[in-house]
This record gives C-alpha cells, sequence and structure tokens, in this order.
C-alpha cells in the first residue's frame, strides 16, 4: 500500500465579513501518494492558491486539518514550528522560479540545505547532483539573471527537493514558459515525484500537459468539485 | 553556513560602495570637527606648554596674555627676576598683524623671543642669528625662506620655517627678537613723530623759559617736562622659572603680595584657555558633531531600510525555505556593519590627506577615533533596526505576491 505525503480534512477558509464574506476554502479534503503527481485545475477565484498556501503551511485555514507524512501539522491550529517543518518537510515551485538574485545556480540550491543544518561540502555536493541531474551542470555558476527561464525554473525545482521532501507544491509552474519548455517542467515534476517519491501538488491552468498528472481534481467557489 | 550579506554586497557592489561612500564623507566630517576641537586646544596651549615656564605674571586682575590684553612696563622683568627663588623672568610679547601680502591677507602672531628659538621645531632652515630683522615663520604661514616682509619700518628676512606653531586663534606664528617685536607692536608712524616733535617746541616756545628767572619747581611741573604722549613700550607678561629649591607656591605667595600684578601658575593659564577660550567653540563643535552623526544614523537608516526593501521578496522566499530570524536579521546588520566600518575605514584613511589642508589644525586622537568608531558601530546597529522590522512583518507568502 502506497504512503500517503497528504491528508487533507474538511478544511475552511473564509475571507472578508457579512456581506462581502467569500468561502474560499468550503470544506476541502484529499489524499495525495508519495509518488503520486495531482493537478489542480479551476478558474480564477475557484480557491486553488488559497488551497495551495494553506497546505504549504503559508497562510493558516479556518479550521479543518492537514496531515502532511505521519505528523498532523494543523488541527484547527498549528501543532507544530511551520517554519522549521517547511524547511524539512515541504517544496515549493511558483510561476516564477524566485531564486535568491545573489546567488548563484548551485548556491541557492546550496542554501536550502544549509538552512536545513547541512555542513557545506555535504550541500554542495548534492546541489551541484540536483543541477546535474536536471542538465544544468554547465550553469551552476552562473547567476540567475544569466539562466533562462527553462533552467532558472529547472534550479527552483532542484532547490525544492533540496532536502528531500515529502510533499513538493507547485503554484502555476509553467505560466511564464513556452509550450515545449512548459511541458518539459511537467515531466521533469512526473519524474521527481516518481524517482524521489514526493506527493506532488500541481496548481495549473496548462491543458497542454494534462496527460502527466497521475489524478486531477477541479475546484470551483471553494469546493474540489471533480476527482 | 554562506555569508548572504557579503554575497548579496558583491551582488550590489556597485551600489554598496556608492552608500559606503557616502556615509564616509558625513564621518570624514564629524572626524574632522573632533580633530578640530583637540587642534584647538592643542594650538590655545601652545605657547603654554612649550615655553617651559612655572609662572606667567600679568597686569593687575587680568586673565592676560591671551585671554585678554595685559599690559606691564617694560622693567617688570627685572623687579621679578631680584625675588628671591626666580630663577629667570622673561618677558613676553605676543601680537598678531595682518598684512596683504602677495595677493592674500597674511595673519600673523608675532612673537618676542629672548633667545635665538634653537628651542623650537624648525623643520628648514635656521634658528635665529642677528639681534634684528630676522624671523622664524611657521609654515602654515607660507612664508619660505628668504621672503622679506615689511613689519613697522623695517623689512624682516625669513631665515627658518617651524612646524605646527599657531596662536590660539590659529594664525601662524613668527618669532623674531624680544627687541623687535616690541618695535613692530609700538611702531609710531613718521608723521605722528613729527607732530609730536613739534607741539614740544610749540610748548616750548609758549614757556617763559630763557625770559625770566629759572623758577625750577614750575618748570619741572610745566606741559614739556612731562613725558611724551607716545605710549613706552609695554611688554604683555614675564615668565618666571622657579630655582627647583623653591616651590611654585612659595613664590605664588611672594607675589601676591605685589599689588600691580597678577600671576597664574602654568596650570592656571592652561584653565583660563580651555574654560574662556576653547570652551564655546568646544560646545558649538559638539553641537555639530551631534547633528552630524544623527544625520549620519538617519542616512543609514533610510538606506539600509531602502535596501531591505530592495530584498523583500528574498527575504520572503528565505522564510518560505525555512530561513530562521537569526539568518535574515544576521544578513541586514552585517550589511549595516560593512557599511558603516567600511565607511570609518575610508573616512580615516582620506582624512589624512584632506585634514592638512583645513584652515585650522585637525589633531586625530586615537581615543577620539576609537571612541568614534564604537559610536558609527552603534548607530549602524540602530540603523538596520527599520530594516529588520519591515523584514520581521514580511510573509513567506509575499513570495506569490
Amino acid at each position: 500500500m502506497k504512503r500517503i505525503a497528504l491528508t487533507a480534512e474538511n478544511l475552511c477558509k473564509t475571507y472578508g465579513k457579512d456581506n462581502t464574506k467569500v468561502h474560499a476554502l468550503n470544506d476541502v479534503s484529499l489524499t495525495l501518494h508519495a509518488g503520486e503527481i495531482a493537478a489542480l485545475l479551476g478558474p480564477s477565484g475557484a480557491g486553488k492558491s488559497t488551497l495551495l498556501t494553506s497546505l504549504g503551511l503559508i497562510q493558516q485555514p479556518d479550521s479543518g486539518k492537514i496531515i502532511i507524512g505521519d505528523e498532523t501539522v494543523f488541527d484547527n491550529g498549528y501543532k507544530t514550528n511551520i517554519r522549521a517543518f517547511r524547511r524539512n518537510h515541504i517544496g515549493f515551485v511558483f510561476q516564477k522560479a524566485n531564486l535568491l538574485p545573489f546567488l548563484s545556480a548551485v548556491d541557492n540550491v546550496r542554501l536550502a540545505m544549509e538552512i536545513n543544518d547541512v555542513s557545506g561540502k555535504a550541500a554542495k555536493e548534492r546541489a551541484e547532483e540536483l543541477l546535474a541531474k536536471f542538465d544544468l551542470s554547465g550553469r551552476k555558476n552562473f547567476m540567475p539573471k544569466e539562466l533562462s527561464g527553462g533552467q532558472q525554473q529547472r534550479v527552483a525545482i532542484a532547490r525544492a527537493l533540496a532536502n528531500t521532501p515529502e510533499l513538493l507544491l507547485a503554484d502555476e509552474p509553467t505560466a511564464a514558459l513556452d509550450s515545449v519548455m512548459g511541458r518539459k517542467v511537467m515531466e521533469l515534476l512526473k519524474q521527481v515525484a516518481h524517482e524521489h517519491n514526493t506527493g506532488v501538488l500541481v496548481v495549473t491552468h496548462d491543458h497542454r500537459a494534462i496527460d502527466v498528472f497521475d489524478r486531477i481534481w477541479v475546484m470551483e467557489d471553494g469546493r474540489i468539485k471533480e476527482k | 553556513m554562506m555569508n548572504l550579506a557579503f554575497r548579496d554586497i558583491k551582488y550590489n557592489f556597485g551600489r554598496f560602495l556608492l552608500t559606503t561612500a557616502g556615509i564616509s564623507l558625513l564621518l570624514m566630517v564629524v572626524m574632522g570637527m573632533g580633530g578640530i576641537y583637540r587642534g584647538l586646544i592643542q594650538e590655545a596651549t601652545l605657547i603654554i606648554d612649550r615655553s617651559g615656564a612655572d609662572i606667567w605674571v600679568v597686569q593687575r586682575n587680568t586673565k592676560g596674555p591671551f585671554a585678554e590684553v595685559s599690559k606691564l612696563p617694560r622693567q617688570m622683568e627685572y623687579r621679578l627676576e631680584a625675588i628671591d627663588g626666580v630663577d629667570s623672568a622673561e618677558p613676553f610679547v605676543s601680537h598678531t598683524v595682518q598684512r596683504d601680502f602677495q595677493k592674500r591677507v597674511l595673519r600673523l602672531t608675532i612673537q618676542g623671543l629672548p633667545d635665538n628659538g634653537a628651542w623650537l621645531p624648525i623643520i628648514q632652515g635656521r634658528a635665529l642669528q642677528n639681534g634684528h630683522y630676522e624671523m622664524l615663520a611657521d609654515k602654515s604661514a607660507k612664508l619660505p625662506v628668504g621672503t622679506t616682509l615689511l613689519l613697522g619700518k623695517d623689512t624682516f628676512t625669513v631665515v627658518g620655517i617651524t612646524d605646527r606653531m599657531n596662536s590660539p586663534a590659529g594664525d601662524a606664528m613668527v618669532f623674531v627678537s624680544l627687541n623687535d617685536a616690541l618695535t613692530i607692536q609700538f611702531d609710531t608712524p613718521a608723521e605722528a613723530i613729527r607732530n609730536e616733535r613739534n607741539a614740544r617746541l610749540r610748548r616750548f616756545d609758549n614757556s617763559s623759559y630763557g625770559s625770566t628767572s629759572v623758577d625750577h619747581g614750575e618748570t619741572l611741573s610745566s606741559e614739556s617736562a612731562r613725558p611724551a604722549a607716545l605710549p613706552e613700550q609695554q611688554i604683555s607678561a614675564v615668565l618666571l622659572k622657579v630655582n627647583p629649591a623653591y616651590s611654585v607656591e612659595e613664590i605664588m605667595a611672594k607675589l601676591k603680595t605685589l599689588p600691580d600684578i597678577t600671576a597664574y601658575t602654568s596650570q592656571e593659564q592652561r584653565q583660563i584657555m580651555l574654560s574662556g577660550f576653547v570652551a564655546r567653540s568646544r560646545k558649538q563643535l559638539l553641537l555639530f558633531r551631534t547633528i552630524l552623526i544623527t544625520v549620519s544614523t538617519v542616512v543609514m537608516t533610510l538606506i539600509l531600510y531602502t535596501l531591505t526593501l530592495d530584498k523583500l521578496h528574498s527575504i520572503a522566499m528565505l522564510k518560505l525555505i525555512g530561513a530562521g530570524n537569526s539568518v535574515i536579521i544576521g544578513m541586514i546588520m552585517q550589511q549595516s556593519l560593512a557599511i558603516g566600518v567600511l565607511a570609518f575605514g575610508i573616512a580615516r584613511f582620506f582624512g589624512q590627506w584632506v585634514y592638512p589642508h583645513f584652515p585650522r589644525r585637525v589633531v586625530l586622537v586615537s581615543g577620539d577615533l576609537w571612541l568614534l568608531f564604537g559610536i558609527v558601530i552603534g548607530i549602524s546597529i540602530l540603523a538596520s533596526v527599520a530594516g529588520i522590522i519591515k523584514a520581521m512583518r514580511t510573509n513567506a507568502g509575499e513570495v506569490l505576491s
């Protein structure tokens, strides 16, 4: 039986008050297994980003429960040091690569590990290994501004995997890329899910690469309508 | 762990350098003001310290000769030298002149020397050799050896250059023989002498001398018998050296019995200068320094805050990947300290080339520099606070914005 990477139970999140009240998450529940890549689709304002940031412990839901791996991290309130938990268990990839502009590609990846108390030499070796895996060995010492959009996104994925997270959350990772590069990145994420046994949840509008996903969820009005 | 502050500085090196250069200019002014204050003290007490006198005798009830005018009769030195326990008594003559010289205004403090001035810090030329018409000039007067200058009715030739000999007012000092100094000070225009001579002749013509029998009593009390209206030569002070067998207090006690003079020990004379002449300048400079340090702090705070604002996205990303607050605080504070310390270093380095061109002497004392360095560290930490508060309030979710 496959290990469960993420479980969300009855998540609710409301913005505003009285007449302006919006239910961004309305009793959302889902389960994502390790080694599985899932897509979260839906129109703008459906609550995709709220769900992603809630699962990523960036934004606190009003109620519900989140279990990542074996640990209950949210149960009507945070149950752990969220920053330390994020560091060890969750990786993020965004529409923009969000690399630190003053660090080279290899140092961007290395930093994620050094923050997690991995020693300098070990961190450097693993960072180089990850970059090599994503065909970036020749670009490892380049600054972000010297890399193309696709290369930057691959560095961001390498950074997200640096601490071998159980869960990888991606928010529109191909939105800034052309179709060819977009597909490559999606396939890369699938490869990551399968090879690293990581649960990968991707918020996307890009239907061109829909065949890459093991599971697809569609959100509308704060609910998961279709699975 | 890699040093993020250093990496960011390296990445934005041009901006960092410009910022640091700007702060260093402010610090250079702060440093210079401290140096000017020390220079004021040094110049104010230079002659007191260099003279080697134990006691300064001045006009009764005055705080001369520097803080106010003091006049003593020329022969006072002989009276004082006769006091038991006084090793030597030397007249002190000092006055300031202003001349137009080679299209520039030349302010000189003329100091009468009882000797040839060989004890002065002569860096070029020689000490005085002749009793008249030679002078030693401080290098700040910019009068090279061989320069001739008309003072009074006589032309003086510069025979030697001294180093860092300025009056309490900051004017360059020139040293001439004591008699020459008195001649320059009491120089009377030829016209005034002729007028006085004619007045005497008129008084004589109008008198009854030769036409009546001599009334010695009347003659002695007549106008022509009175001293000339022109001033007699006076000195500013008399400098006493006390015989080692006597204490300064003993001689001071004797001098207090003399009704026409006031005496100060060198320490008292120093105190008169520091509490009166220098105190106001000190307060003014202190106020300027405080304002400049405040301005430096505000400028540094603004710069650090702006630098932090530019990095907010990176800071949010750091939070998102789990960096602790210490990593973020460390990055901002290290950059602030780097700016402060480097700016101090630049100010110190370039200051040594700039300060000698200041019109007043700038003396950098290591104690003052260490104190300023401590203040710079303090304001660097203080300046980073606003940036740190902003960074701490930044949410990891801002990466998405």
